[in-house]
């Protein structure tokens, strides 16, 4: 079995494997299927299986083996998304009931161009509500559990995921980060997650949340994996106007340079680090891995503080050098990011209205009421919750107060990470303060639930790409993330970084 | 307490909600809780720094170029391409509440 798992159930196993005609497209899909069947039903990864497309793309990549042609990079891969991104014929439901029935008429970018690469599209994950949420029990459908014990949370937004990778359900998902949605439940499950630069992969299709925050990204058992799916994601589209015009790497080559070579794709716009040459061949400097203080306060427990020290010391001796640096706004992070999540959710959900798709209450008789009537049956408490705060943020009175305030902290929190990344080319931190916590521990008290973003929700407000790789386990067994930051554009160095480190590891 | 019974039925109204009385006395306790958490960001003196709306318009842009001239990438040219094809009709209107095919159909607007 374990070995099995690295053989087929990485991308590249199972892709060479069909292409040799060890197996096929449809036994591997079938495989996972049948899994999905059998233990997903104690889990809850999934709130929809799109059976149907899988087995046509199944054929497609079928015919491609039986002629001989080369098989594209994803070829017969099984791939779960989370139920935010839409696709074309199969229900949608961002996990409320308010999108209960919705069939959307288009499909997601990161979507198509998965499958246009070849994956087989498994079908759709469970996730808190809208993505609102750190350990998905925000569905309105039910929670996930974590396959890794099951009377614990996944993490979430993007619990289900995490789960699905982890529980083997699917080799890769694809997963969204506002606040950490992508690399918190990696670390709380054990699985590789990204989330990368703002503007690296387009959000055209991606249910709006909170649009100057919200991300897309991979979850992957191994950091190659993640790799592999972010070269295929990543890039400019003209669907999304933010969706930046920067050139894509070659990221699996990026990812065997050695660790004693220091950066060469800096981020556009943003200036190398001061001493350092700047042609790519001619940097002999081993990369410098910044620790910032700040992410090692008194919320962190001692066990995750100790396997991520571990993990740091375990980066030194692959030949980075340990630089320490300060990034002195981080604990004003999650009072500003609150403020202005929740303003920019407040706006993207007065879509939901009953008119044009969607959940409408049967009974009203004028506009006005419907449109309450409807908000209020198909919403769940959080969601409310957070619409409520973002238009107390926003209204008459108060805009300066919190809006304008919370943007201004944002830019004392981005210059934090501009100087830092003149000194160093990556930084590392825990994901998450603690590993996976209990089901139903923090539901009662919505600000203990929002500090379990604490080391995370930075990087959303700077737009920097992170990584959570798994580090170590607690005594309980519970595993433990270690994230990495990098500069703008430059997934390949936090890509290579967290693939040396796991080579280490294993 | 900041947020009194009042703001909270006020915003409520902004945000097109009801709530029932139990959800409101929970989003009175909430919101309080929140925002004095949130009133640490007073700590910090920031007379001086500009807001931060996005991140595109400090990243991967050319930085030579001025406002909306950093993002010529992203403009679209109408009259070259025209307009881009769009949902047919009748799947744009397929997951209405209520449609007569043509239009949306809701409640009446004006009470006569």
């Amino acid at each position: 079995m374990a070995e099995n798992r690295t053989k087929w159930f990485t991308i590249d196993g199972i892709r060479t494997a069909i292409a040799e005609g060890g197996t096929t497209a449809l036994a591997i899909v079938e495989q996972h299927y049948e899994r999905i069947r059998r233990d997903d039903v104690e889990i809850g990864a999934f709130l929809t299986l799109s059976e149907d497309r899988a087995m046509a793309q199944v054929e497609r990549v079928h015919k491609l083996a039986m002629e001989g042609k080369p098989l594209p990079p994803l070829a017969g891969v099984p791939i779960a998304i989370k139920d935010v991104m839409v696709t074309r014929g199969v229900r949608t439901t961002a996990a409320s009931k308010i999108l209960d029935n919705f069939i959307p008429p288009y499909d997601c970018t990161a979507v198509a161009r998965l499958e246009a690469a070849g994956a087989v599209i498994l079908g759709k994950l469970n996730c808190d509500e809208f993505a609102m949420g750190s350990s998905t029990e925000n569905s309105a459908y039910r929670p996930v559990r974590n396959p890794r014990d099951k009377s614990r949370v996944p993490g979430g937004s993007s619990g289900g995921s995490a789960a699905a990778v982890a529980a083997g359900l699917a080799v890769a998902t694809l997963g969204s980060d506002t606040g950490g949605s992508i690399r918190q439940p990696a670390s709380f499950c054990g699985v590789v997650g990204l989330k990368p630069t703002y503007g690296r992969v387009s959000r055209y299709g991606l249910i709006a949340f909170a649009s100057s925050l919200d991300h897309i990204g991979p979850f992957a058992n191994t950091v190659k994996d993640a790799a592999l799916i972010l070269q295929t994601i990543a890039g400019r589209d003209p669907m999304d106007s933010t969706s930046a015009d920067v050139p894509v790497p070659d990221y699996i080559a990026e990812l065997e340079k050695p660790l004693s070579e220091g950066a060469g794709s800096c981020g556009a716009g943003i200036p190398a680090r001061e001493g350092t040459p700047a042609s790519h061949e001619s940097s002999r400097v081993p990369i410098r891995v910044g620790v910032a203080k700040e992410y090692f306060g008194s919320g962190l427990d001692p066990e995750v503080r100790a396997a991520v020290e571990s993990a740091i010391q375990k980066l030194a001796e692959l030949g980075c050098e340990i630089v320490p640096v300060s990034l002195p706004h981080t604990e004003y992070a999650i009072p500003a990011y609150y403020i202005i999540a929740t303003a920019e959710a407040s706006a993207n959900l007065a879509r939901y209205d009953g008119v044009r798709y969607g959940f409408r209450a049967p009974a009203a008789r004028t506009l006005s009421e419907m449109y309450r009537q409807t908000r209020d049956g198909g919403f769940g408490m959080e969601v409310k919750r957070r619409i409520m705060l973002g238009t107390y943020a926003l209204s008459a009175g108060y805009y300066d107060a919190y809006y304008l305030k919370a943007q201004k902290v944002r830019t004392l929190l981005t210059r934090d990470f501009d100087e830092a990344f003149r000194k160093v080319d990556v930084i590392a931190a825990p994901t998450a303060p603690t590993a996976a916590f209990k089901l139903g521990e923090k539901v009662d008290d919505p600000l203990a639930m929002y500090l379990a973003d604490i080391y995370t929700v930075t990087a959303n407000l700077a737009g920097i790409p992170g990584i959570s790789v798994p580090c170590g386990e607690t005594r309980e067994g519970l595993p433990v993330g270690l994230q990495i930051f990098g500069r703008h554009f430059d997934e390949a160095t936090v890509l290579r970084v967290a693939h040396a480190y796991e080579g280490a590891r294993n | 307490m900041k947020v009194t019974e009042k703001d909270v039925a006020y915003v409520a109204e902004l945000a097109n909600l009801d709530l029932t009385a139990d959800e409101r006395a929970r989003m009175l306790r909430d919101l309080n809780s929140i925002l004095e958490y949130v009133d640490r960001l007073n700590e910090l003196d920031t007379s001086n720094v500009e807001p931060m709306a996005q991140v595109s318009d400090r990243s991967g842009v050319d930085v030579s170029h001025q406002a909306s001239e950093r993002f010529a990438y992203a403009a679209r040219d109408d009259v070259k391409f025209g307009l881009r094809p769009s949902l047919p009709h009748h799947e744009a209107v397929a997951n209405a509440p209520d449609t007569d095919g043509t239009f949306f159909e809701v409640p009446k607007v004006i009470e006569r």
